[in-house]
């Protein structure tokens, strides 16, 4: 299985609670702008490609693509499908793959949802966030409910699967006006809802106001109710849970998404984007002529795989395109124990669960009873899967398997 | 000086010197040595470096003298040139039995008070001591050259004490150097020389015993009759071991080797002992050859007052704090320990000590020198408890309780002196009385500080009563305290539970009065310090089976990652590969994870207590008991 992730680093303002990897600015220098975005992108699919080539990874055609941000939708919507062109050139495009972008409720209308359809994408994940004005201003987002409905109008009408992400926990969000954004989602007829707990991150505004005590902080308890709240309101929708923060109807999962939880091969391509391979033995891990490349670990046991991370700031990412070297600041070697550390800590975050054979006696019987027990798992099949209670307390069960481990 | 002519071993006694500084800490006895060896010329101006005579790292960081050390010094007067032997001693009252080791090898004694601060309870009572040793005191107001100093006023106290005139009452600077040389005058005229019988079989007494990686146990003696010679087998009259020297020498301000030592003088013998009770300090050191018939008067062996169980935080650690404790006995006579095993900290040791301040340095001598890292339990006194069968127990550790009902128990009292001006008099007489003080006597030792008497139990002053002492009064009080008997007293022990399971480190035996407040505090501060768990943790205080006070820690709901994709894998495994590491840091207890660091700051005393929810609980606690 191989994927492929587009990050695209541009947004039109940067949200008080967000530290991911994006910009404000329209041109970052070293080609990286927004006007001349995808062209760096599929410069950079060329040099990735070289580089699986000449390290003997071939890798199928790709299963889904999945652009995400930042905002995609900030680029043109002519961009956003000569990528996707590119990529079917580069890897090819499986028949029926999924190819998903994230978009920016302000920033599609119908005739950019139409073209995005008409060059192949099927699937547009809309970042709603809440349905309560008073929290969307918090979360400092600018789009009303209204432009999330019309945008699955445009969505459903071109023919493409849409999903919505949730944010709980914003500072101010009552029980109540969480009720409201999960069942005002449902009610837009989605088929593939995302609700997430507000993650502050120190380095942002909303961080900053927090540790100043202008704003209250996000509390646990209160968003462990909610996330009781959602998860029994979309089931009761017939949307099931399958990952932590996923719910769907039956067939309409993010295959791009269980992709990384059943730690499967990707490519990702743009500033700060992060790709994996499981079959990459240490010697094939390039060092970039700059040297800026850290190889994880510096072990000579058996790796059972490769992960490597672009640089994170576009214009120093360009120069590295321009000069026609992979731009990637680090990559680490997976050992086969770290590889199992990620097994068990992705294998539990999803419905199927983790095919507990496979760690023979490693992890012995009395330790999945134990978890049983103590209500955080179910075992069915040869399958650990975690209880509401267990996707909660996620962290207590991956710690307590690796504990086992040793 | 030039080249010195009084050479050890063949120095007549008329001409030495041998004394004593008395002071209290920061009152700069150590400055006013230095400024002695620099004057005496044996340190070159050069070498000088402050607080030359303080050895160890810890201090001089800390600014006290912890043992003492003898050093020779020559000063001419009237065209004569005079040996003084001058000895350091401690000031703090952990140390008491170091001073009195000291001032036995002695026959005069500097007492040194701060100008600014006037005398303190501890050098009053080490003056006592000195004046029960028939020493001469040449009294001395230090830190003249400070704004602050008050000199007359202060000397006319101390005239008060001792029982001379305000104007025989020296006034030096150490800092300055001056009146130093007149002090070092007044020493020579003041001070009576040694009478030993320098004709008659040699006897010298050990006053103290250090171990030195280098050179082994070296020992310091003061030469009382005859001489000693380099050459010559040493017989210890009480351990009755004959050694055969590697050295004998005095110590000017360096280790020097001499030929011999003769009746009066101080020096050191250095024997390759291995071990110092095969050098025990009050024993006399005779010749071999030619042996005394009586030993010199020893000393009384110093008993621990505080006992505390010292565990070391990675208990593989165990073997070298073993080997690490048996090193600092070597220099450490007072230190006692033996292994104590705890269900919440592992493997330990039991240690008892002469006082906290001890147990601070202790403690500190075996991280900083050994590179351990311990805990150490709450300290405690030792307690005498007589059981309902008549059984009488010896209790060094709240875990050695004995279950069921108690019969009486006696704990350890000590007669404190504290002298403080006299405003502070009512919230000294509060402090006493919240510690179970009985009041004594009053004096007026000047017109504006008392000395008052109180009689407290030991372990009411081993807690944190000398830090409120001093935030009570400003920092002017001080105190000293000596053993002064039992007194029995109602106890209870109190015990810690998590989860139902009692937690040996955290019992404590306290009064019932005070039960109520230790249980309220202990269950908040652990409420505090354990992480929420999978599930809910009671935490509770008993005396017995009957439940004190109670906290509870809330089950952790929610501990995971929202969102985990492609780039949060990498960052994600590491912070759970880093949780990992940092579980074995954490104790088991049942089912519980108590970090290690829970453990420390809740055995650290702290300031809780004050706030209202604390009060509050306390006074309900007490209204159930009824």
């Amino acid at each position: 299985m191989f994927e492929v992730y587009i990050h695209v680093p541009f947004c039109m303002r940067r949200c008080g609670y967000c530290d991911f990897n994006t910009y404000t600015a329209i041109d970052m220098g070293a080609g990286a702008s927004r006007s001349n975005y995808a062209n760096m992108v599929i410069r950079e699919m060329a040099i990735v490609r070289e580089w699986q080539e000449r390290h003997g990874i071939a890798e199928p055609t790709a299963g889904t693509v999945f652009f995400g941000g930042g905002t995609p939708t900030i680029l043109k919507a002519a961009d956003l499908v000569n990528m996707l062109d590119a990529v079917r050139k580069t890897w090819g495009i499986a028949d029926n793959a999924e190819i998903t972008t994230e978009a920016n409720p302000d920033t599609v209308d119908a005739d950019y949802v139409r073209e995005l359809a008409d060059g192949g994408f099927n699937r547009i994940s809309f970042g709603m966030q809440s349905a309560v004005p008073h929290v969307l201003k918090t979360l400092d987002r600018t789009h009303t409910p209204d432009n999330v409905a019309a945008g699955i109008a445009a969505a459903n009408k071109a023919g493409m699967r849409s999903s919505v992400d949730l944010i709980y926990g914003a500072p101010g969000e009552s029980l109540d006006d969480w009720r409201t954004s999960v069942n005002t989602a449902i009610d837009l007829g989605v088929n593939h809802i995302s609700a997430y707990a507000l993650t502050v991150a120190p380095n942002t505004t909303m961080g900053r106001r927090i540790a100043a005590g202008t704003l209250p902080t996000p509390d646990d308890d209160d968003e462990a109710t909610k996330y009781e709240i959602a998860d029994s309101l979309l089931s009761a929708a017939g949307l099931e849970w399958y990952e932590i923060s996923n719910w769907a109807r039956s067939g309409y999962e993010s295959r791009h998404n269980l992709g990384y939880w059943r730690n499967v091969d990707w490519a990702g391509l743009g500033p700060g984007a992060h790709s994996h391979y499981n079959a990459a033995p240490p010697a094939h891990v390039p060092v970039p002529p700059d040297g800026r490349c850290l190889i994880g670990g510096g072990n000579t046991e058996a790796t059972s795989g490769l992960r490597s991370w672009d640089i994170a700031h576009p214009h120093l990412w360009g120069t590295a395109i321009n000069e026609g070297r992979i731009p990637w600041a680090g990559s680490e070697s997976i050992t086969a124990e770290e590889n199992l550390e990620e097994t068990i800590m992705l294998g539990l975050r999803i419905r199927e669960g983790l095919e507990i054979t496979q760690f023979g006696g490693a992890i012995t019987e009395t330790t999945w009873r134990e978890l049983e027990h103590d209500g955080l798992v179910t075992i069915e099949h040869h399958r650990a899967v975690p209880t509401l209670r267990g996707r909660l307390l996620n962290d207590t069960i991956i710690t307590k398997l690796l504990e086992t481990l040793g | 000086m030039g080249q010195q002519h009084n050479q050890p071993g063949f120095t007549d006694q008329s001409l030495i010197r041998n004394f004593c500084i008395i002071a209290h800490i920061d009152h700069g006895k150590s400055t006013v040595a230095d400024r002695i060896l620099q004057l005496s010329g044996i340190v070159p101006e050069r070498e000088m470096r402050d607080r030359f005579l303080d050895r160890m790292d810890i201090e001089q960081e800390r600014g006290i003298t912890i043992k003492s050390q003898a050093v020779r010094v020559p000063w001419a007067f009237d065209g004569t040139e005079y040996t003084l032997g001058m000895i350091d001693t401690p000031g703090h009252v952990d140390f008491t039995y170091e001073v009195s080791r000291a001032l036995a090898a002695c026959e005069g004694a500097v007492l040194l008070v701060d100008a600014t601060q006037g005398i303190e309870a501890q050098t009053l009572s080490n003056l006592y001591m000195a004046i029960d040793h028939d020493l001469a005191i040449i009294p001395v107001l230090n830190k003249i050259d400070l704004p602050s100093a008050e000199p007359d006023k202060h000397a006319e106290e101390i005239a008060g004490l001792i029982g001379c005139d305000s104007s025989d009452v020296l006034r030096v600077s150490g800092k300055t150097g001056e009146g130093v040389a007149e002090l070092l005058d007044r020493i020579v005229t003041d001070i009576p020389a040694p009478k030993g019988n320098p004709d008659a079989p040699a006897r010298a007494l050990i006053f103290d015993s250090v171990y030195d990686s280098y050179r082994g146990i070296v020992t310091y003696i003061r030469m009382v009759d005859g001489e000693l010679h380099s050459r010559e087998k040493l017989h210890m009259m009480g351990i009755g071991m004959t050694h055969d020297p590697i050295e004998i020498g005095v110590i000017s301000p360096d280790m020097m080797p001499t030929k011999a030592l003769g009746a009066g003088e101080v020096g050191y013998v250095i024997t390759g002992a291995k071990d110092v009770s095969q050098s025990k300090v009050g024993d006399t050191i005779t010749s071999a050859a030619n042996p005394a018939t009586e030993p010199l008067e020893g000393y009384r062996d110093p008993q621990p007052m505080v006992y505390a169980g010292l565990f070391p935080i990675d208990n593989a650690q165990f073997p070298e704090l073993r080997e690490a404790l048996d090193k600092l006995k070597l220099n450490d006579a007072a230190l006692i320990y033996e292994p104590e095993t705890s269900v919440a900290l592992g493997f330990g040791f039991r240690c008892g000590f002469l006082g906290l301040l001890h147990m601070e340095i202790v403690t500190e001598r075996l991280s900083r020198e050994f590179n351990l890292d311990l805990i150490s339990t709450a300290p405690n006194v030792p307690y005498e408890v007589t059981a309902e069968d008549g059984s009488v127990h010896r209790v060094t550790n709240p875990s050695e309780f004995p279950d069921g009902k108690i019969k009486r128990i006696v704990e350890p009292m000590v007669a404190a002196d504290i002298i403080t001006p006299k405003e502070f008099i009512g919230a000294v007489m509060d402090l006493c009385q919240d510690h179970r003080g009985q009041m004594g006597t009053m004096e007026y030792i000047s017109a504006d500080r008392v000395e008052m008497h109180y009689r407290i139990p030991l372990a009411e002053i081993v807690f944190d009563f000398f830090d409120q002492l001093k935030s009570r009064t400003k920092g002017y009080a001080s105190l000293d305290y000596h053993e002064d008997g039992e007194q029995a007293a109602d106890l209870v022990k109190v015990d810690i539970l998590i989860q139902g399971e009692k937690v040996d480190a955290f019992s404590a035996i306290v009064h019932r009065d005070k039960a109520y407040s230790y249980g309220v505090m202990m269950t908040k501060k652990l409420r505090e310090l354990i992480p929420r768990q999978q599930f809910e943790i009671p935490i509770q205080a008993a005396i017995g089976s009957r439940i004190i006070a109670r906290e509870n820690i809330r089950a952790l709901r929610k501990d995971v990652l929202a969102k985990c994709y492609g780039g949060d894998i990498s960052r994600k495994r590491k912070l759970l590969e880093k949780q990992k590491a940092g579980k074995k840091r954490m104790k088991m207890l049942g089912h519980v994870e108590v970090p290690q660091e829970a453990f420390i700051a809740a055995l650290s005393t702290g300031d809780a207590g004050n706030d209202r929810d604390t009060k509050d609980k306390i006074r309900a606690a007490q209204k159930t008991e009824g």
